[in-house]
């Protein structure tokens, strides 16, 4: 993703004194009621994640990271415990817009072109033609997808609707960006490439990612922090601090530090019995 | 590998006639050529036993041709064969002044100005009913088994009333039939309507919900166009219908005008050809709304981005 995109630059990755957690998340549980008796999808949760992280949630189907990463959305309410976003609310925060979310599909809506699509939010909270038309161009360039600003979904690779799809999260410039397995649809050669980019973009804007993933290899590569959670209940196994450097080629995925942190992943995932049948 | 080239079969270019077969036109001349082989049967069949009578109460002592080729030229056949029928039609058609009361234009554009005034009464009634049901709970419990209910009364029964009722306190003409239409078209938009407001997929509302959209938001700018295949399905059926709604509208009431009127002065006088002819010009009225619902669907699907 080349090219500079102004208004992106690092404007809030400065910490602001002693900065408190984005996300603080303290006891959290989260009860579904269903016919067969309750679901335990998240049970005593505890997390923190600070200004400028890229955390992994990782386990295995039912483990509760997708539920976990909904209630930091406010598209699922917790039923115990508490949990602030940007020191408020999830509700708050989302009414306030404080996140982007991108989803396990690109959900770009069929009717709109490209460039429709990225608008939408930025015409939802009323910015100006002329502003629209500034931030739209930006993103088409952050993701690479200048040119395509007058295509229609369909006529894009499912890599690049994915990357529409986060250039529409990002149009509003939120500080979180929260994704749920973006990439799980891909083939492996597009998702290592959208991997490479997706850092890229992230060491340029210095947003706050919140990533869901069942892929070891994605969650080291990507994460500054791996939080290992196995199912029934939903809960953390382990929270793994995996600072690889800033710069980080797919070759690093061959380096010992990078399989010694793969192989505690998978040692967390097996503590939690998540290779039982 | 060889160098010689195999001509591939059927690579050549078809000319015109050619590329007509292979598209619908072709398809469509075998069915209409069975029908008409089927129908000369069927109106030498029906018309047989009523002309070899006439013929012996006449005392003629006709043979099997004369009798053969007397179905096929009665005034009054029991069942007329398409050849009287387009002779017919070019009488009442081309050769009678459009304005006339015995030119089959001029009660089809009867009909067809009550059909499509009760088309959009309908659809607007339709799509409104929809919204409403989707948007609040009550109403699609409350109206729902209304608005189904309101389709198993027999149009045939309730039109006479409308139109008696409407006719007392002054409402004449076009807009009876109008009402009786509408009544008829709007069901299949609530219906398809509900169904695509309803159509999109959670991860498409999720996303309006990312964004503390208002449901006016939702509704412009996701159910809306989400709706639109949906509406144009419904249209399509509510179209056609709205011509049969006029058409009944024109039966029982006595109408002056109208395909409606055109078939029920037919069947009093037993004149056979001017109701088959009345049938053939509703056929091709509902065919010609079908085409252009149709068309204007192709037209907003294309701005809609849709694939070719």
């Amino acid at each position: 993703m080349a090219g500079s995109a102004a208004p992106l630059e690092r404007t809030h990755a400065v910490p602001q004194g002693a900065s408190a957690p984005v996300i603080d998340v303290r006891g959290l549980s989260l009860t579904f009621q269903t016919a067969d008796g309750p679901v335990y999808a998240l049970s005593d949760v505890d997390l923190q994640i600070a200004d400028g992280e890229f955390v992994s949630f990782i386990g295995p189907s039912g483990c509760g990271k997708t539920t976990l990463l909904r209630v930091i959305a406010d598209l699922e309410r917790a039923t115990g415990g508490s949990i602030s976003v940007n020191g408020m609310t999830p509700e708050e925060a989302r009414l306030k817009r404080a996140y982007g979310f991108v989803f396990q599909a690109p959900a770009l809506y069929p009717w709109r072109t490209v460039g429709r699509n990225i608008d939408l939010p930025l015409e939802i909270f009323g910015l100006s033609k002329e502003e629209r038309r500034k931030r739209r161009a930006a993103m088409l360039e952050l993701v690479n997808l200048s040119g395509f600003e007058k295509k229609y979904p369909w006529q894009l690779s499912g890599g690049m609707q994915q990357r529409a799809s986060i250039a529409r999260a990002l149009s509003f410039d939120p500080k979180l960006l929260l994704m749920d397995e973006p990439f799980g649809a891909l083939d492996e050669i597009v998702r290592d490439h959208l991997n490479e980019q997706l850092l890229q973009l992230w060491a340029k804007t210095g947003k706050t990612v919140v990533f869901v993933t069942h892929s070891i290899p994605e969650a080291v590569f990507l994460s500054t922090k791996i939080v290992v959670m196995s199912p029934r209940p939903g809960r953390i196994i382990d929270v793994i601090d995996c600072d690889l450097g800033p710069e980080r080629p797919l070759d690093i995925r061959e380096t010992p530090e990078f399989l010694k942190i793969a192989l505690r992943v998978r040692e967390g995932l097996r503590a939690g019995h998540s290779y039982d049948d | 590998m060889s160098t010689t080239s195999i001509p591939l079969v059927g690579a050549a270019r078809p000319g015109l006639l050619g590329k007509l077969w292979r598209g619908n036109v072709g398809p469509v001349l075998v069915v209409v050529a069975a029908i008409m082989v089927v129908w000369y049967v069927a109106a030498v069949a029906m018309n047989w036993q009523g002309v070899s009578e006439r013929f012996a109460r006449m005392g003629q002592d006709a043979s099997a041709g004369a009798v053969f080729w007397q179905t096929m030229a009665e005034d009054r056949p029991m069942l007329p064969v398409p050849h009287q029928i387009l002779v017919e039609l070019h009488k009442t058609v081309l050769d009678v002044a459009p304005t006339s009361r015995r030119s089959l234009v001029y009660h089809a554009t009867e009909t067809i100005s009550a059909t499509l005034v009760g088309f959009l009464m309908g659809s607007a009634l339709g799509v409104l009913l929809a919204v409403g049901i989707v948007h609040l709970r009550t109403l699609q419990k409350s109206l729902m088994p209304w608005v189904i209910s309101s389709q198993t009364v027999p149009i045939l029964a309730i039109a006479p009333i409308i139109v008696v009722v409407l006719g007392s306190i002054g409402l004449r003409g076009l807009i009876p039939k109008a009402i009786i239409s509408a009544y008829l078209c709007f069901f299949p938009v609530t219906i398809g309507m509900v169904k695509g407001l309803e159509a999109p997929d959670r991860m498409q509302r999720d996303l309006m919900r990312t964004y503390s959209a208002s449901t006016a938001e939702i509704f412009w700018k996701l159910r809306l166009p989400a709706s639109l295949p949906y509406l144009f399905a419904s249209l399509k059926v509510a179209i056609a219908i709205s011509l049969v709604g006029a058409i009944v509208a024109e039966l029982p009431t006595g109408a002056q005008a109208g395909l409606g009127a055109r078939l029920l002065a037919g069947s009093y006088y037993g004149q056979t050809i001017q109701i088959w002819s009345a049938l053939v010009v509703a056929a091709a009225c509902a065919a010609l709304l079908v085409v252009a619902v149709g068309l204007l669907e192709k037209a907003v699907m294309k701005a809609m981005g849709g694939r070719p």
